[in-house]
C-alpha cells in the first residue's frame, strides 16, 4: 500500500478511461470515484509518515540511462501537506462541477493534471520535476481554452506563453546545473551538494525565480493571473488558484532555497519588497472591482504575496506559515470561487452591482460564506489566522517594516472581503432578481467540507504544522551558513 | 472549580452551536431559553470562580490559577498554548460579562420577540459571550487576541443584524475595519513582545519586564502599539467614529457589546499589561492626553444629538475616554472601577432607552418623545437612577469611580482635571437633557404612537431593576478613605496591579483637598441638572434647537465633521487610488509592458517575413549576394 | 591517351578557369534575370557544365582520374534533375498555363 507510484498511476489510468466516456453523468461519477480512490490511497502515507526530516516512501527507476536521468519520487514533510491538499481538493473540484454537464474529456484533463501536480510535489529528480511542471500546464490550458468564456483564446495564449517562458529559463538553469556535477545528474541530493560559486548561484537564482515567480505569481509578474482566473471555467479557476500556484511556492522551497542559498540570502530583501508591494497593491486594486472573480483574483495575489514573503523571510515561522497557508489558501479560494460560480449560475452574472441581499433567501450559503471569508481574512480560530500570524512573525524577524506593511493585509483584506460580502449577501435583493434557491446537495457538501477544515485547522493547526516542522527545520539547518 | 473554568466559554459556545443549527426549526422560546441558560450557567460558574478567588485572596494568596487546555501550535522556539488564567482581574471581568450578559439575554427574549431572526440573534449573542470570556480568561496575549478579534466579528454580525438596510451593513463593516486597524497594532505588539521577552504568557512577560529599565524603547513601542489596539476596540480618538454608527444594531447589543463589555476590552488590555505601561511613562502620558481629549470631544458632540441612542453612544465614548485618562495618570484601579460601574449604569441606560424605543414603536428621535414618565414608570425610575449615577452624584455608583479618576488626575496634572471636570458637567447636562426630553413635557410623537405607549413586559423591566440596584450600590465596593472606606477593590486587585517593580501612583492628596474636588464636581453636576431642567423639562417646543445656528452648536451637531474628514482624506483617495492602480498601473503599465513584449515579437515577425516574398529569383539573388559576400570576406579577411 | 592529355595541357590552366568562370557567370545571370522556367533550367545546366569542364581540366593537369569520376556523377545527377525539373514545369504549366517563375510565389509565409 505504501507504493507512491500508484498515486500517479490512478489519475493517469482514470484520464485514459474518462477520455472515452461521452455521457456527462457517468463521466462525473467515474471522475469522482477515481479521485476519491486517489485520496483513499494517499491516506496510508499520512498514517505511515514518520514526522521527521527524512525522505520517505522513495522509489526510483533509471529513466534515460545514457544521461543518468531518473524517475525518482519520494515524500517528505513539505510535500506531504501539498499532496494531501491536491488529492483532497480534486474530489471537491469534481464534486463542485456536478451541476454542469461536462463531458468525460473535461474530467480526463483534470485527472491528467492531478498526475502532473503530484509528480511536481513528489519529484526527487529535477528532470522528473520539470516533466511534471510542464505536464500540469497542458491540461489546464485546454480546460481553460475549451470551457472558458469571453476572450479565452487570447487570454489563455498569454497565460501559456508567459508561464512557459518562465519554465524555459528554469530548463536552461537545470541544464547548466546538470553539467556542473562531477557525476552528471539531476538528482536533488547531487544538485544541493554542488557548491556553486556565488556568481553561478545568482544566475541560477534568477532563472529559477522567474519560473516560480510567474507561476505564483509575485508582483510584477502577475498580470496574466486576473484575466485567466476571470475567463476560465469555475473548475479551471479552482485548479489554478487552489493547487497550481502552490507549485511555484513549493518550487521555491524544494529547489531554489537549497540550490542557491547564497543568492537567496543576498536577494531576499529585493524579493521581499516586491512581495510586500504586491500585497498592498493587489489589495488596493481589489477594493473597487466589480467582477467578483477578478476581485478574488487580486485578493489571491495579495495572499500568495504574503506566502512568498514568508518563504523568503528565511525563518522557521515564515516557512512553516507558508506551508500551512498554502493549504489554507487552497481551501478558501476553492470555496470562494465555488460560491461565485453557484451564484453566477443562479443569476447569470458576476457583477457585484447586480448582486445583493442573498442572505435572506440563502441563509445556509450566508453562513458558510461568512466562515470561509473569515478564514480568508485570518480571524482567529479559523485556519487563516495561524498562517498569517506565522508568516508575519517570520517577516517581523526579518525586518519590522516588512511586517508592518505586510500586516496591512489584515486591514485591507477586511476592507475588500467585507465589501464583497456586503455587496453579495447583505442589503436588498435586486428588484428584478430571480428567486434564489439555497445551496443543497453537492453544493452544501462541498462547502461544508471546506468550512469544517477552515475551523478544524484553525483550532488544530498542528495537523499540518506537525507534519512539516522537522522538514522545515532541516531545510533551514541545511542551508544556513 | 478553577480547573473547570474552561467550561465558562465552552457553554456559551455550545449554546451558539445549538442555536445556530436549530435557529429555523424550533420555536423562539426554545432559542431564548437555550441562549439564556447557557449564559446563566456561565454566570454561575463565574460566581463560583469568583468565590474561589475571593477566598484565596482572603487567605492572603495572590489567587492566580492557570489552566492549561491544550497546546495550540508550536513552531521553532515559539510555543503557544491555549490556556486560561483565573485571577482577581479576570474573575471580576467574568462576573460583569456573564452577569450583565445574562440580564441582557433575558431582556432580549422580550425585546426581540417579534423579530424573525430571533434564533440567529441568540446564537450571535452566545458567540459573543464565548469570545468575550476567552478574551478575559486567556493566560497569554495570543489567546486574548482570539477573543479580541472574535468579539469584533460578533460586533460586526450584530451591528449588521438587520442587514437588509445597507447603511446598517456599512456601519457594521466600518466597525470591523476600524477595529482591524487596532488589531494590526495588537499583532505587531505581539511580535515585539515575543522578540523582547520570548514568550506571550503574561506571567513570563511581566516577570521578564520587571527587570527592564523605565522608558526602554522596546517597552514604549510595545505599549504604544497596545494602546493603538485599545483605541480601536475602545473607540478612542482617532478610531472612535465606528461606535456611534454601531447603534444600528439592536438595542440589547448596544447595551452589551457597545457599552458594558466589548468596548472596555481596551481598558482590560491596559490594566492587564500595567507592568509594561508603568515602564513607559511616555505611553502613559499619550494615553492620558488621548483619553481626556476623547472624553471632552465626545461629551461635546453628545450635547446636541437628538437620537437617543447616539447620545448614549457618544456618552460611552466619553466615559471610555475617562477610563483611559485614569489609566494614563496611573489610576489603574480607578479606571477598572469605572469599567465596572459604567457597565452597570450604561447597560441600564441603553436597556432603558430600548424600553422607550420599544414603547414608541422604534422611534429614536427624542424630539418626537416626551412625557413618557407616567406611561413608563419603571423605565423612568430606573433611567433616572442611571442618569444620576453617570452624572457623578453621590452616593450612586458613578460618583465613586469618577471621583477616584478625577482625584488622581488632579494630582497628576490639574489641566487634565479641569478638562475632565468640564466633561463631567457636559455629561450631567446631556444626560439630564435626554431624561427631560424623553420623560417630561408633552408627548410630541404621532397620535398612533401615543395610543400604543405601554410599559415593557417583566422580562425587560426585571433586568432594568437589577441594574438600577447595582448602579446604586455598585460604588460601595471601592469607597475612598476620605469617605471612610478602605479601597476594597484596590485591595482585591492588588496582586494583578502590583506585579511591577515600579510603584503605582499613590494618591497623596489630603482628605480636605479631596473633599473640595468632590464638592466642585458634585455641585457642578447638580447645577447642570437644574439648567437642563429649566431648558428642556417645561419647554415643549424643542424645535428651536435648530434655530441656534451658532458655530459651536453646528460643530457639535455635525459631530465635528470627523466622518467627512475621514471620507475626504482616506476613504475616497483610496478608492481613487484603487481605480488608478487598476486602470493605469496594472492594465496599462505592467500588463502593457508584458503585452508590449509579445507585440514586439509579433511586429518584428511581421517585418522580417516580408523577406519571404516567394519569388525564386529574389531568393537566388540573395543567395548569390551572400556567396559573394562570404567570398569577399574570406579574401579580405585573410 | 597521352596525346589527348597533352592536347588539353596545351591550353594554359588559367584559360580554362577564366572560360569556366565566364560560362558559370552567364548561367548565374541567366537564372537571376530570366523569368522563363525552361531558360532557368538551361542556365542551371550551363553552370553545372562549366563546373564539369573545370573538373575535367584540373583532372588532366594533375593526372588524377577522380576528377573525371565526379564529372560523370554530376552528369547523371543533372540528367535526373532535369527529368524531375521538367516534370514539375509541365505540372506548373498545366496549373497556371504559364512557365513564368513569378507565378510560383504561392509558398510565401
Amino acid at each position: 500500500m505504501d507504493n507512491l507510484f500508484i498515486l500517479l498511476l490512478i489519475p493517469v489510468v482514470a484520464a485514459c478511461l474518462l477520455c472515452v466516456v461521452k455521457e456527462p453523468t457517468r463521466a462525473r461519477w467515474i471522475a469522482l470515484l477515481t479521485s476519491l480512490l486517489t485520496l483513499a490511497f494517499s491516506i496510508p502515507f499520512l498514517i505511515g509518515f514518520v514526522p521527521d526530516a527524512s525522505m520517505q516512501f522513495e522509489q526510483s527507476w533509471m529513466w534515460i540511462e545514457t544521461l543518468r536521468l531518473q524517475f525518482h519520487i519520494g515524500l517528505d514533510g513539505i510535500s506531504l501537506p501539498l499532496v494531501l491538499l491536491t488529492n483532497g481538493l480534486i474530489p471537491l473540484i469534481v464534486l463542485s462541477s456536478f451541476g454542469k454537464r461536462y463531458s468525460g474529456v473535461f474530467y480526463a484533463l483534470v485527472s491528467f493534471m492531478q498526475a502532473g501536480l503530484l509528480l511536481v510535489f513528489l519529484a526527487r529528480d529535477a528532470f522528473s520535476f520539470y516533466v511534471g511542471w510542464e505536464l500540469a500546464l497542458i491540461p489546464i490550458y485546454f480546460i481553460c481554452a475549451l470551457w472558458g468564456e469571453g476572450d479565452r483564446i487570447r487570454v489563455n495564449l498569454k497565460f501559456f506563453v508567459y508561464t512557459f517562458l518562465g519554465s524555459i529559463f528554469m530548463l536552461v538553469a537545470l541544464i547548466y546545473l546538470y553539467h556542473q556535477g562531477v557525476v552528471k545528474s539531476l538528482e536533488w541530493e547531487s544538485l544541493v551538494s554542488l557548491n556553486l560559486s556565488e556568481d553561478a548561484q545568482r544566475w541560477v537564482f534568477w532563472a529559477f525565480f522567474l519560473a516560480f515567480a510567474i507561476k505564483i505569481p509575485i508582483f510584477p509578474f502577475h498580470t496574466w493571473q486576473p484575466d485567466t482566473y476571470t475567463q476560465a471555467p469555475a473548475g479551471g479557476t479552482m485548479l489554478l488558484a487552489g493547487i497550481m500556484l502552490k507549485m511555484g511556492v513549493y518550487g521555491l522551497l524544494r529547489w531554489l532555497l537549497p540550490i542557491a542559498p547564497f543568492a537567496v540570502l543576498s536577494y531576499s530583501h529585493i524579493i521581499l519588497i516586491l512581495c510586500v508591494i504586491g500585497i498592498v497593491y493587489a489589495s488596493i486594486i481589489a477594493f473597487k472591482q466589480q467582477d467578483a472573480k477578478r476581485l478574488v483574483a487580486y485578493s489571491s495575489i495579495a495572499h500568495v504575496g504574503l506566502i512568498a514573503a514568508g518563504v523568503f523571510s528565511w525563518q522557521v515561522e515564515g516557512i512553516q506559515g507558508a506551508v500551512l497557508q498554502m493549504v489554507n489558501h487552497g481551501l478558501s479560494v476553492v470555496g470562494i470561487f465555488f460560491i461565485i460560480d453557484l451564484l453566477q449560475e443562479r443569476t447569470a452574472t458576476r457583477s457585484l452591482s447586480a448582486w445583493g441581499g442573498f442572505a435572506k433567501p440563502m441563509p445556509r450559503l450566508a453562513t458558510v460564506f461568512l466562515i470561509i471569508l473569515m478564514g480568508a481574512i485570518g480571524l482567529p480560530l479559523t485556519n487563516g489566522f495561524i498562517g498569517e500570524f506565522l508568516l508575519l512573525k517570520g517577516l517581523f524577524d526579518y525586518g519590522v517594516w516588512y511586517a508592518t506593511f505586510g500586516g496591512l493585509t489584515l486591514i485591507l483584506g477586511a476592507v475588500y472581503m467585507l465589501r464583497f460580502y456586503q455587496k453579495t449577501m447583505l442589503g436588498h435583493l435586486q428588484p428584478d432578481a430571480k428567486p434564489m434557491i439555497d445551496i443543497k446537495g453537492h453544493e452544501l457538501l462541498v462547502l461544508s467540507i471546506i468550512t469544517f477544515f477552515t475551523i478544524f485547522l484553525g483550532v488544530w493547526p498542528k495537523a499540518i504544522l506537525g507534519l512539516s516542522e522537522a522538514a522545515v527545520v532541516n531545510l533551514l539547518n541545511q542551508i544556513k551558513f | 472549580m478553577s480547573a473547570l473554568i474552561w467550561l465558562i466559554p465552552l457553554i456559551p459556545l455550545l449554546g451558539f452551536i445549538i442555536n445556530g443549527l436549530t435557529r429555523n426549526s424550533v420555536p423562539k422560546i426554545v432559542s431564548g431559553i437555550v441562549g439564556s441558560l447557557a449564559v446563566l450557567a456561565s454566570f454561575v460558574l463565574s460566581t463560583l470562580a469568583y468565590l474561589e478567588v475571593s477566598a484565596a485572596r482572603d487567605a492572603g494568596s495572590v489567587a492566580s490559577f492557570t489552566v492549561h487546555v491544550f497546546d495550540w501550535f508550536s513552531v521553532g522556539s515559539l510555543r503557544i498554548a491555549l490556556s486560561f488564567l483565573l485571577d482577581p482581574l479576570s474573575a471580576i471581568m467574568l462576573l460583569i460579562i456573564t452577569g450583565v450578559g445574562f440580564l441582557i439575554h433575558l431582556y432580549s427574549c422580550a425585546y426581540m420577540a417579534h423579530d424573525e431572526g430571533f434564533g440567529k440573534f441568540f446564537a450571535y449573542l452566545n458567540l459573543f459571550i464565548f469570545f468575550m470570556t476567552i478574551l478575559v480568561l486567556g493566560s497569554n496575549y495570543l489567546v486574548m487576541f482570539i477573543g479580541w478579534e472574535g468579539v469584533g466579528l460578533c460586533s460586526y454580525l450584530l451591528i449588521g443584524f438587520w442587514f437588509k438596510n445597507s447603511s446598517y451593513a456599512s456601519a457594521a463593516k466600518k466597525a470591523f475595519i476600524m477595529n482591524r486597524i487596532g488589531d494590526l497594532g495588537f499583532l505587531l505588539a505581539l511580535f515585539f513582545i515575543l522578540e523582547a521577552f520570548g514568550s506571550l504568557e503574561y506571567a513570563e512577560v511581566f516577570a521578564a519586564a520587571s527587570g527592564m529599565s523605565v522608558g526602554a524603547p522596546v517597552i514604549v513601542i510595545i505599549t504604544l502599539l497596545l494602546f493603538v489596539a485599545a483605541t480601536g476596540k475602545s473607540a478612542q480618538i482617532p478610531l472612535f467614529t465606528w461606535l456611534p454608527d454601531a447603534m444600528a444594531g439592536p438595542t440589547p447589543v448596544s447595551a452589551l457589546i457597545h457599552a458594558a463589555t466589548m468596548v472596555t476590552a481596551g481598558v482590560y488590555l491596559v490594566v492587564r499589561s500595567n507592568v509594561l505601561f508603568l515602564l513607559a511613562p511616555l505611553s502613559m502620558e499619550i494615553m492620558a492626553v488621548v483619553g481626556v481629549v476623547t472624553a471632552f470631544v465626545a461629551a461635546f458632540i453628545a450635547l446636541t444629538q437628538n437620537d437617543i441612542k447616539k447620545v448614549l453612544a457618544y456618552s460611552t465614548v466619553s466615559q471610555l475616554g475617562y477610563m483611559f485618562l485614569g489609566l494614563g495618570v496611573g489610576a489603574f484601579t480607578g479606571a477598572f472601577f469605572h469599567v465596572l460601574t459604567h457597565a452597570f449604569f450604561k447597560a441600564l441606560l441603553f436597556l432603558g432607552a430600548g424600553s422607550v424605543i420599544h414603547a414608541v414603536q422604534d422611534e429614536q428621535d427624542m424630539r418626537k418623545m416626551g412625557g413618557l414618565r407616567k406611561a413608563l414608570p419603571i423605565t423612568f425610575t430606573t433611567m433616572l437612577i442611571g442618569t444620576i449615577a453617570i452624572s457623578g452624584i453621590p452616593p450612586f455608583a458613578g460618583f465613586f469611580s469618577k471621583d477616584e479618576i478625577l482625584a488622581h488626575t488632579f494630582q497628576h496634572q490639574p489641566v487634565f482635571w479641569v478638562i475632565g471636570l468640564i466633561t463631567a458637567l457636559f455629561t450631567a447636562f446631556y444626560m439630564f437633557r435626554l431624561l427631560f426630553l424623553t420623560f417630561f413635557g408633552k408627548f410630541r410623537g404621532t397620535a398612533e404612537q401615543q395610543s400604543h405607549v405601554h410599559e415593557s413586559p417583566w422580562l425587560m423591566t426585571v433586568p432594568l431593576i437589577i441594574l438600577a440596584i447595582l448602579s446604586v450600590v455598585g460604588g460601595f465596593i471601592n469607597v475612598p478613605e476620605a469617605l471612610g472606606g478602605h479601597h476594597a477593590l484596590q485591595a482585591f486587585l492588588a496582586p494583578v496591579l502590583e506585579m511591577g517593580e515600579v510603584n503605582h501612583t499613590v494618591l497623596e492628596l489630603s482628605h480636605m483637598a479631596e473633599y473640595v474636588l468632590m464638592g466642585v464636581s458634585v455641585l457642578g453636576a447638580l447645577m447642570m441638572a437644574v439648567f437642563a431642567y429649566t431648558k428642556y423639562a417645561k419647554n415643549v417646543d424643542v424645535a428651536d434647537d435648530k434655530k441656534q445656528e451658532s458655530l459651536l452648536y453646528r460643530l457639535s451637531y455635525s459631530k465635528l465633521y470627523v466622518d467627512e474628514l475621514y471620507a475626504t482624506v482616506i476613504v475616497r483617495p483610496l478608492g481613487k487610488l484603487s481605480v488608478f492602480f487598476f486602470k493605469y498601473v496594472d492594465k496599462m503599465g505592467i500588463d502593457g509592458f508584458v503585452n508590449g513584449v509579445g507585440d514586439f515579437f509579433i511586429g518584428s515577425g511581421k517585418g522580417i517575413r516580408q523577406l519571404q516574398s516567394g519569388h525564386v529569383g529574389f531568393y537566388i539573388m540573395m543567395m548569390v549576394i551572400s556567396v559573394v559576400a562570404i567570398l569577399l570576406y574570406g579574401i579580405f579577411h585573410s | 591517351m597521352e596525346n589527348f592529355l597533352t592536347q588539353i595541357q596545351g591550353v594554359p590552366l588559367n584559360h580554362y578557369i577564366i572560360f569556366c568562370s565566364i560560362i558559370f557567370a552567364i548561367g548565374v545571370t541567366g537564372v537571376l534575370i530570366r523569368r522563363n522556367v525552361i531558360i532557368i533550367m538551361m542556365s542551371i545546366e550551363l553552370m553545372l557544365n562549366s563546373v564539369n569542364l573545370l573538373l575535367a581540366a584540373f583532372s588532366a593537369y594533375r593526372g588524377d582520374a577522380s576528377g573525371q569520376v565526379f564529372v560523370f556523377f554530376i552528369m547523371a545527377l543533372a540528367a535526373a534533375e532535369v527529368a524531375v525539373g521538367l516534370a514539375i514545369i509541365v505540372m506548373v504549366y498545366r496549373h497556371t498555363k504559364s512557365v513564368d517563375i513569378e507565378s510560383l510565389s504561392k509558398l510565401r509565409w
